[in-house]
């Protein structure tokens, strides 16, 4: 018998918690290798410059 | 990306019933973006990159051919979103990550859509946009064109639909000059002839499977006899196209080699299929359809062999 009541709502399995977590970590990780990928390209393609602006 | 299907009830005692809570796995996603279509395309773009003429910068480069890849990831989730019904029916792609229910197609749709933006618009703020415009337009085609509109309706989807999968190298030429050339069409139009008789000699081991999901594929709508004639054909005009490169000045003799010895290859195994019945022509197709991509490897590993020797001279130079 289901003891959850519908004030619980969503209760997630186990298995459902963990790769609810492996997406959230995959996502995570893309993120921040986009992150990564523009400040590399920056760099490269303003170099030094990216200092050299008025303040 | 949702957590719950579609209209699914958010309460009530028999939530238990009506919730499917998701449950896939980042493979499941991976599988979405086609990851064997998506190394082909990766592979030729950097051949592409590599080829054109100038110099690119290795960031830039690489920034170039992760925009491709996660492009052409995104056209295979969206053609797998509208594929589902059909997938389902097919042997080969009934394990896919919708039609064995590990994926909801909503999100399947929001995943392809959210990559497809993004993908263009990261390759236009930092690499360029002429490359953009032809990621963009090469999902386009592959989803829209070929997806939703030809492959349902015309046997020839495969011709014009390869279009799709021979932009790549074109694109990846793009990223590195800004423009096309015609040594990029050359490129373009080895893929683009390369494509028919690769899929129509998989359709032909696999004619039951396009019949029962209702697919005009060549031998369900033209026959198998007719589908050998065509590949024969298409095979033929495959030699000299894989040689254009060469044709035009834009190869050497390492390409023209491995061109001519591929096509003739090619040709070799396209008249098996044509002229052989029974077990043995479905031996021959399979062979065929096996051989194709080992080609297509060939010719551009040739090309990027020669690329990467001549800047190789240039740097000691």
């Amino acid at each position: 018998m289901d003891e959850r009541s519908p004030e619980d709502g969503i209760v997630l399995t186990d298995e459902q918690k963990r790769r609810r977590r492996a997406r959230s970590i995959a996502i995570a990780l893309a993120l921040g290798a986009l992150a990564l990928l523009f400040y590399a390209v920056t760099i490269v393609k303003l170099g030094p410059g990216v200092l050299n602006r008025p303040l | 990306m949702s957590l719950v299907n579609d209209g699914a009830e958010l309460a009530g005692p028999d939530r238990a019933e009506t919730l499917r809570l998701s449950e896939a796995q980042v493979g499941d996603y991976f599988a979405l973006m086609k990851p064997r279509v998506m190394s082909l395309v990766v592979y030729t773009a950097l051949v592409g990159l590599i080829v054109a003429p100038g110099h690119v910068h290795p960031i830039i480069g690489f920034t170039a051919i992760v925009c491709i890849a996660v492009g052409a990831g995104a056209a295979g989730a969206l053609n797998m979103w509208y594929d589902a019904d059909i997938d389902a029916i097919m042997t080969r792609t009934s394990r896919r990550p919708i039609p064995a229910g590990r994926i909801q197609p909503g999100d399947a749709l929001g995943f392809g859509v959210t990559l497809a933006t993004g993908s263009v618009f990261v390759l236009g703020l930092l690499v360029n946009w002429a490359a953009a415009g032809l990621l963009a337009f090469t999902i386009f085609f592959y989803v829209v064109i070929y997806t939703i509109w030809l492959k349902r309706s015309t046997p020839q989807s495969i011709v014009i639909g390869g279009a799709a999968g021979a932009f790549p190298p074109m694109i990846g030429w793009a990223s590195a000059t800004g423009g096309i050339g015609i040594e990029a069409v050359a490129l373009f139009l080895v893929i683009f002839v390369w494509t028919p008789p690769h899929f129509w000699a998989l359709s032909l081991t696999r004619t039951g499977d396009y019949a029962k999901a209702g697919i005009p594929m060549l031998p369900v709508v033209a026959g198998a006899e007719e589908t050998r004639r065509q590949i024969l054909r298409y095979t033929l005009v495959l030699l000299p196209v894989g040689v254009s490169p060469w044709l035009i000045g834009h190869a050497g003799a390492i390409y023209a080699a491995v061109a001519l010895a591929g096509g003739a290859m090619m040709v070799a195994l396209a008249w098996r299929v044509r002229h052989q019945r029974g077990a043995p022509a479905d031996r021959a197709a399979k062979h065929l359809f096996a051989f194709s991509i080992l080609y297509l490897v060939l010719v551009f590993t040739a090309l990027l062999v020669e690329g990467l020797g001549a800047a190789f001279s240039r740097a000691v130079a």
